[in-house]
């Protein structure tokens, strides 16, 4: 834990591990060593269940500059839904 | 201990459970050469990547050159899966608390003094948030830590800003309760901690008079020794093991 960069934030969805669909109810990010990216840092996101256990768990590792377009994905796609006054 | 083709002594692994901080049972992986002792022992202080595969594989090398080797899980408390699933729990937590970590190395260092094939010496080694916690448990556990190995401890020095409950203390302050020699290991392409960290570290341990022994490797970056990663260094790597097998007999024979 050496940058001891991460944040944490309760949300609401589901993700798919090994096991199959499971529900979401946080998520982590970090800005720490990474397992699979090869570079000393990483941005490191979870999608995880509290309750169910630490393989509970969708892990994304992404390059700083690849975790700042998924925002900018993110921001877009939500924005064209909002036109599009999805519910 | 140099390796031979003709030794006839093999090795012992074993995973137990002793009591941690607070007593909580935490469980170990243990690896000690075969045979009564007495033999020197270390404690092995796990990365941020958890109670893993190559922690375990060190404790065995450990083992092979003649020490008594116990690694606790330090995660122990945040359940149970593959260590990087338990080490993104214990991300998600903001770490592990310090004072939870040294008192889980306190454990493990009574258990392995405990054994009847200890020979009493025990040393410390850890790398990355292991190399911090070692360097933090070797200061206010005093006496109890023979020698030290501190491989590229990030956050030894701490801003006030970055103090956190978990973290409460910068562990460079304690400097002056080390007792334990210590052998540090760093790279100077890393980034936590970054070479002037380094050069603070050790002017701090030179100017309260402890026994030290710093090597810096050039074309090293965070983690060389870590084989299954990018950040290995073949000759850094070699080097700096050789270093550890030179300190350790000096002060745990």
């Amino acid at each position: 834990m050496c940058s001891m960069v991460n944040e944490r934030t309760t949300v609401s969805g589901g993700g798919k591990g090994p096991q199959g669909w499971f529900p979401v109810d946080y998520v982590s990010v970090g800005y720490d060593h990474p397992v699979f990216v090869a570079r000393e840092h990483a941005i490191t996101i979870d999608f995880a269940n509290e309750s169910a256990g630490p393989g509970a768990r969708v892990a994304v590792e992404l390059t700083p500059e690849s975790a700042r377009e998924l925002i900018a994905t993110l921001q877009t796609a939500l924005d064209k839904g909002t036109v599009l006054k999805l519910p | 201990m140099v390796m031979r083709t003709d030794a006839t002594v093999g090795m012992t692994c074993e995973y137990v459970t002793l009591p941690g901080h607070n007593g909580d049972q935490i469980n170990a992986y243990v690896a000690r050469p075969a045979g009564p002792g007495p033999f020197p022992g270390m404690v092995l202080v796990h990365h941020m990547p958890g109670w893993d595969e190559w922690y375990f594989e060190a404790t065995r090398r450990f083992a092979q050159h003649g020490y008594a080797t116990i690694c606790p899980n330090l995660y122990a408390r945040s359940g149970h899966g593959t260590p990087e699933d338990v080490a993104a729990v214990v991300r998600s937590q903001g770490g592990v608390p310090d004072a939870q970590v040294v008192g889980d190395l306190q454990g493990a260092f009574k258990w392995l003094r405990g054994q009847s094939y200890s020979s009493g010496k025990v040393g410390l080694f850890g790398t990355c948030s292991g190399g911090r916690h070692g360097f933090l448990a070797a200061c206010q556990l005093g006496t109890e830590v023979d020698a030290l190995v501190e491989c590229w401890g990030g956050r030894v020095i701490m801003a006030d800003a970055d103090l956190t409950p978990n973290q409460p203390v910068s562990p460079n302050t304690l400097t002056a309760q080390l007792t334990a020699p210590i052998l540090g290991i760093f790279g100077n392409d890393d980034t936590s901690p970054p070479p002037p960290q380094v050069d603070q570290h050790e002017a701090e341990l030179k100017a309260a008079g402890k026994n030290l022994e710093f090597h810096r490797y050039d074309g090293a970056p965070h983690g060389f020794f870590y084989y299954d990663r990018a950040a290995y260094r073949q000759a850094q790597a070699v080097d700096g093991w050789s270093k550890i097998w030179e300190f350790l007999p000096k002060h745990l024979s």
